[in-house]
């Protein structure tokens, strides 16, 4: 890249190979590129710096050196700083622990809450892991994992029976987040190989679906979940709540599945069906070895993104009076020994929901840089 | 379909036979009563100006495009909507592509391995056996664990044919297989396709590399228009061309 000329010393033909240039930036370099390199960046910077000047230091202070992190209530909390609200009161947080995590779940079967959570992280940890010996056994496992958890925690075949309203706080969030990730990714798969199919009462039957779902809000939905489905379903058959909102979840989330994994199918050669049905293989196994393998690889980015917005959706189902994380810790406020509390309680929450998607999305990238093979498309 | 003209002039050894074929995309009537016998072994060159229909004719005998009067008759089999037959037929027929199409999130060995396995359902340690055999005789040995994407384009179109060869397939078919690569990568290519001629494959190629017509056609066939004009051997077709359309075309790749 440099310009200068050099004037050439050596035979045609026989240029030595040479070590890239060293890369001359360092800290220093780094600094000077990117902070100070016009008036512009330089004036940027300082302002920056003095504005983080200004809200660090107090920031800081009120989130962990003046904070007070056990107490039995809030005048306690209040009592042992210098002043009320000098600093946060995380005993509040520390205090409703167990609740946020478990709801009202029975306390003498939380042990079950425990194993269940202990499993999600070994069902996510296997599938996700590259080289895992045994990845076959592991990805079987995470799909019988939705499965066993609903038998761990709703019990029956003899576990004690719990009531899907004993659910709530985290413990709700999460049943609600992974049902709905994990379902409406085959079935969104499903849609979108439908919307493209040649029969078409099939492909109608894939559009109207995917249509009316994505032009109608989730809050609606959640609300015909929780009111209007009685109707329609046959008198006397009562049908789980929670049942109902995690199907509404689903198909949500799946009808937006469908347009990304569509979207992915469009970007992928023409040649790449070809080739396949040239060879002989058949729909099904071109789809599962040549064409899903590649438009999903496309699709990351926007699954993702989906899953990211229907995680934090799943917060909407305290409107129809469910107690998730967000529902349950707003009710928390009220309790005497907790008024006002809300900046640690927010503060709380977003963090928790931060720091998961966070993971979802570093993960994603990841996976993106992983199944790189040079191939410009 | 056209019954009376199924049996008209199918020879002993014809491998395909093409009778009174038409096709239309949409309103547009771009192959026009297509006859044509190819017998096993038999090497054609088939050649004509862009827009003739020269790949929407090979793609017809795999069925990648469905012709909509006539019949094609391939190995006995004939071509319709009957899904057994087009896999039957596809599995005996070979295809190669203009812009190689072999599966980028696929090493060069999975992608000669893959079609054996699924389709042929061979064993892993079989397949292997035999990509590799043929990986060798197109001269890629040492490329099986890159990917497509990491290979210049003579070698992905190498691996292609390996891929198509895999199949052990009684006829290939090739799409103008060298048109998109450059000139010092098209000698190899056309190196590997003529071992193959000389191994007595039946072979149906779209190309206008007129030095490969000569030294491997029996025949070479010239389009224009939807229509096959003129159907000579390589000397005569070069040296005294019949129509004038023919002499036109020739004309114009001969000399510039
Ligand atoms: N899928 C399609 N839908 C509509 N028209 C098509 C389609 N594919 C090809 N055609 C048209 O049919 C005609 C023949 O196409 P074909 O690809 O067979 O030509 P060709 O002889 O192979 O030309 P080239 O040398 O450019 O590859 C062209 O006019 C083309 O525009
Ligand atoms: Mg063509």
């Amino acid at each position: 890249m440099t310009k200068s000329f050099n004037p050439q010393s050596y035979e045609p033909g026989t240029h030595p190979d040479l070590p890239p240039p060293a890369i001359t930036t360092g800290l220093i370099g780094w600094i000077k590129t990117n902070l100070f390199s016009s008036p512009l960046n330089t004036a940027l910077t300082l302002i920056s710096i003095w504005f983080l000047w200004q809200i660090l230091p107090s920031s800081f202070h009120w989130l962990f050196t003046g904070a007070v992190w056990s107490a039995v209530d809030r005048k306690e909390c209040w009592a042992m700083m210098d002043a009320p609200r000098d600093g946060a009161c995380w005993a509040f947080i520390r205090g409703s622990l167990e609740l946020f995590l478990y709801g009202w779940y029975p306390e003498p079967e939380r042990w079950r809450v425990n194993i269940t959570f202990f499993l999600f992280g070994a069902a996510v940890f296997g599938a996700l892991r590259e080289n895992i010996p045994g990845k076959k056994y592991w990805l079987m496992f995470a799909a019988v994992f939705p499965f066993l958890a609903a038998w761990l925690l709703f019990g029956g075949f003899g576990l004690e029976p719990v009531a899907t309203s004993k659910l709530g706080g985290i413990l709700l969030t999460l049943v609600v987040a992974v049902t709905g990730i994990s379902f409406s990714l085959p079935l969104g798969i499903a849609l979108a190989l439908g919307r493209r199919s040649r029969l078409p009462v099939l492909r109608a039957i894939c559009v109207i679906f995917i249509e009316f779902i994505r032009g109608v809000p989730l809050i609606t939905l959640l609300f015909v979940a929780s009111t209007m489905l009685t109707y329609f379903l046959p008198p006397g058959s009562s049908f789980d709540l929670l049942i109902r909102v995690l199907i509404m979840v689903t198909l949500f989330a799946a009808a937006y599945i469908a347009e990304v994994v569509r979207g992915g199918l469009q970007g992928l050669a023409s040649g790449q069906y070809e080739a396949a049905d040239a060879l002989g293989l058949t729909y099904w196994q071109s789809h599962r070895l040549i064409i899903l393998p590649q438009a999903l690889k496309i699709s990351i980015p926007g699954i993702v993104n989906t899953f990211i917005g229907s995680y934090k959706d799943s917060v909407l189902v305290l409107i129809i009076g469910m107690m998730d994380i967000l529902g349950l810790g707003r009710a928390r406020l009220n309790d005497p020994d907790w008024l006002g509390l809300a900046p640690e309680l927010y503060i709380f929450i977003s963090l928790f929901f931060f720091v998961s998607c966070f993971a979802m999305s570093r993960y994603s990238l990841s996976l993106e840089k992983k199944l790189e093979t040079g191939h410009q498309s | 379909m056209n019954q009376d003209s199924k049996n008209a002039s199918k020879s002993e050894d014809s491998i395909i036979s093409i009778c009174g074929m038409h096709k239309w995309f949409g309103d547009f009537h771009v192959l026009k009563n297509i006859n044509l016998e190819v017998s096993r072994g038999e090497r054609i060159v088939i050649c004509g100006p862009s827009g003739s229909g020269k790949s929407t004719l090979i793609r017809c005998i795999n069925h990648l495009e469905e012709h909509q009067q006539g019949d094609i008759v391939v190995e006995g089999t004939e071509l319709t909507e009957d899904l057994k037959n087009i896999d039957t037929i596809r599995s005996e027929v070979g295809m190669v592509f203009q812009q190689f199409n072999l599966f980028p999130h696929l090493t060069v060995l999975e992608n000669v391995m893959l079609a054996p396995v699924w389709v042929r359902k061979l064993p892993r340690a079989e397949a292997e056996e035999q990509a590799m055999s043929y990986l060798e005789r197109v001269k890629i040995p040492e490329q099986v664990s890159k990917y497509p994407g990491q290979l210049s384009g003579g070698q992905q179109q190498r691996v292609a044919i390996a891929r198509s060869l895999c199949m052990n397939p009684r006829i290939m078919l090739f799409d103008e297989p060298t048109s998109a690569l450059d000139p010092e990568m098209i000698k190899e290519v056309l190196d590997v396709m003529i071992e193959l001629a000389e191994s007595g494959m039946t072979m149906l190629v779209v190309t206008h590399e007129m030095g490969f017509a000569t030294a491997v056609a029996h025949r070479v066939i010239f389009m224009d228009g939807g229509e096959i004009i003129e159907e000579q051997p390589p000397k005569e077709f070069f040296e005294n061309p019949q129509h004038d359309r023919t002499k036109l075309f020739l004309s114009q790749i001969l000399h510039h």
